[in-house]
């Protein structure tokens, strides 16, 4: 014990001249105008920038110290409750951001005054779909010797109580016993058919997208793979559609594909052998999603992106929608797929916007587009 | 004879292991030249009947008979009959039987397949659209009481029918065992039985006829407090039936450049949906490929 003592004095002095370093010195290297984030844990700077608020503000929320993210704040509305801002930040209802973790961010100053400041801020999460950005405008006023994070509450859909009917169709499966006779139970496999492929370079690789119908009277789980052939028939690469494209299939649905190869140049490409592979499944009609007032337009970043509003017809929680848009030339040529996942949930006869990115490349190109919506629900699965 | 006997070696390689001790011992054996009288087998045999071997000569010998399913061996007196039991000869095809005395004699026949006991019927698709050429085809193979492919020749009937009417027939006689039809669907959606028929023999298979891609898509649309009403009229193909509920419809609403839609299932032959977006629209549905007529819907 004696022996241990001076020992631990010596760590502990260590670790405050540590800490003191880091409070100091721990920002130096950053970009002026640029706030980012990391912070030694539990300690937050003084507020005398807006930066540095904004700072502190999503390195508490970052941590999940939602008491001290909360005192933080201006609230604009007396009807904020801490309960609604925890929700609006981890999300309700089973969405994507109930499963996300906010990874990283990068704050810019939009202008600033002694009294007032806007900051954009791009927030990068962690979800189980992959990284999801996030861009988000904050106001910051100076009140007192600091600044705070002024916060507007947006209020959760105001649904009426009410009864919605669910009338439509849905297909179940049942499969023959293994004593049926050979040949005399057989129910085919749905007829689905790619109507367009478009294979382009991209900055990541080559692309291969385009649209698929299911031409059957039966719901079909689709799937699409490519393979790209070199000039001598050898296989370059093959990969799916993976997410981005309608599994579901209804019938005489369209759903648009794309299948990327990452580091694939087309030079090299002398044919793509396109496969696509249908299956029964049990399906639903329901939900019906609108997708309302789709339009391109610039983002506050000047990036093209479509953006419209899902709404939910039905009266069943979809927790995580998930965008997939197909743009076309003005010869109908299937041009890009985009898609993206909607962080909240869409509840039944609510709205929920949605933002699509269109890249540069094709941006002037594009005439017309068609988004279909994913849906996962967590009682489906 | 010799021939026969190697036809027998090869025909045995892949058998049991005491069925290849049997082929060894007639591999071995001479190929007999004085004893080929002792065996005299039938030529008619069919699967399931019993039939005798006759054997002449006098004293002891042993019996050897090799088969698609079968090896066996028997103790037996030259000059009688052997008697094979219908169970011992179930299996069509070739025969190989052998007499040891000293020497060894062989004599090779074949059993046929008996009368047609059942039909194995394929029909392709289970789901075909109505007004399609070459749609429907089928596939028939007769087998006899014991799975035998009969590959004599035998007229199969193959017949279409609906509910109301009969759609046609077809004969078609077997060729090595099969026989085979294609035909095109009818033009009304439903069920149609599809029948194969042999002697007394029958099998049915149900091919539903559906309904065709959507044919004159019309739609009307209703300003409402809470947007637009926009549905189809009954959605039929060209031949006037009704596309199957939960077919997609998807309405899009143009108001410059802003674009709404929404993919609506039909029920009871009518696709609905409510668009929420304001100001003058131009409205068109579009089903699969097909596309329907365009509405202009003002202002509110």
């Amino acid at each position: 014990m004696k022996r241990a003592l001076p020992i631990v004095i010596v760590l502990i002095a260590v670790t405050v001249v540590l800490i003191f370093l880091g409070i100091t010195f721990g920002r130096s290297s950053g970009t002026v105008g640029i706030a980012s984030g990391s912070a030694l844990p539990g300690f937050s700077e003084h507020a005398s920038t807006p930066e540095q608020a904004l700072s502190n503000f999503l390195q508490d929320v970052q941590r999940r110290n939602w008491d001290r993210a909360f005192a933080s704040v201006e609230r604009t509305s007396d009807t904020l409750t801490q309960q609604a801002f925890i929700q609006e930040w981890i999300g309700t209802n089973g969405g994507l951001r109930s499963f996300s973790n906010l990874e990283k961010y990068e704050a810019r100053p939009l202008h600033a005054t002694d009294s007032e400041a806007q900051m954009r801020v791009r927030m990068q999460w962690t979800t189980p779909v992959g990284p999801v950005d996030d861009v988000r405008d904050f106001k910051l006023a100076h009140r007192g010797d600091q600044w705070k994070v002024v916060w507007d509450h947006t209020p959760p859909p105001d649904v009426p109580a009410q009864v919605v009917p669910v009338n439509y169709l849905r297909w179940d499966l049942v499969s023959g016993t293994a004593s049926d006779e050979w040949g005399s139970h057989n129910v085919d496999s749905p007829h689905v058919r790619i109507v367009s492929m478009n294979a382009v370079d991209s900055a990541e690789g080559a692309v291969v997208m385009g649209e698929v119908v299911n031409e059957d009277t039966i719901p079909a789980f689709v799937n699409v793979n490519a393979t790209l052939v070199d000039g001598s028939g050898n296989a370059i690469d093959d990969e799916s559609s993976f997410d981005k494209i309608l599994h579901v299939l209804l019938p005489k649905q369209v759903s648009p594909y794309r299948i990327d190869f990452p580091k694939v140049s087309l030079g090299k490409v002398k044919n793509v052998r396109m496969d696509v592979k249908a299956t029964l499944v049990p399906a639903s009609s329901d939900p019906v999603i609108g997708v309302m007032n789709q339009k391109l337009e610039q983002d506050a970043q000047g990036r093209s992106v479509l953006r419209g509003d899902l709404l939910n017809q039905s009266g069943q929680t979809v927790n995580i929608p998930h965008v997939i848009a197909s743009f076309y030339d003005n010869n109908g040529k299937v041009v890009w797929v985009s898609d993206g996942y909607v962080q909240q949930a869409l509840l039944p006869q609510a709205t929920q916007p949605f933002a699509v990115e269109v890249p540069k490349s094709v941006a002037g190109k594009v005439q017309n587009f068609h988004v279909v919506v994913n849906q996962y629900s967590l009682q489906k699965s | 004879m010799s021939s026969s006997i190697n036809t027998a070696c090869r025909s045995l390689s892949g058998s049991l292991y005491w069925t290849g001790l049997l082929a060894i011992l007639f591999c071995l054996a001479p190929a007999s030249s004085g004893q080929d009288g002792n065996l005299r087998v039938p030529s008619g045999a069919v699967a399931g009947q019993p039939f005798s071997i006759s054997t002449s000569g006098s004293g002891s010998a042993t019996f050897y008979l090799l088969g698609p399913s079968l090896a066996l061996k028997r103790d037996v007196q030259l000059g009688q009959e052997i008697s094979l039991t219908a169970k011992q000869i179930q299996s069509a095809g070739r025969y190989v039987a052998t007499l040891c005395t000293d020497t060894c004699s062989s004599a090779a026949f074949f059993v046929q397949a008996g009368k047609p006991s059942n039909l194995t019927f394929l029909v392709h698709p289970s789901r075909a659209p109505v007004g399609q050429p070459d749609t429907i085809s089928g596939v028939a193979f007769p087998f006899d009481e014991f799975g035998n492919l009969i590959f004599s020749p035998a007229t199969v009937q193959f017949q279409l029918a609906s509910k109301e009417s009969n759609l046609g027939s077809h004969s078609v006689q077997t060729h090595n065992g099969v026989a085979w039809f294609r035909t095109s669907s009818g033009k009304s959606a439903g069920a149609v039985q599809v029948s194969a028929s042999l002697n007394d023999v029958i099998a049915r298979r149900v091919v539903q006829q559906v309904a065709s891609d959507p044919c004159r898509l019309h739609i009307k649309a209703q300003r409402t407090a809470k947007g637009i009403e926009v549905e189809t009229e009954p959605v039929r193909d060209c031949a006037g039936n009704p596309v199957p509920d939960g077919t997609v419809v998807t309405f899009t609403a143009k108001n410059g450049d802003q674009i709404s839609t929404v993919d609506a299932p039909v029920k009871q032959d009518i696709a609905r949906a409510r668009i929420s977006a304001k100001g003058p629209m131009v409205i068109s549905a579009a089903s699969g490929v097909v596309m329907g007529n365009e509405l202009r819907v003002g202002a509110q």
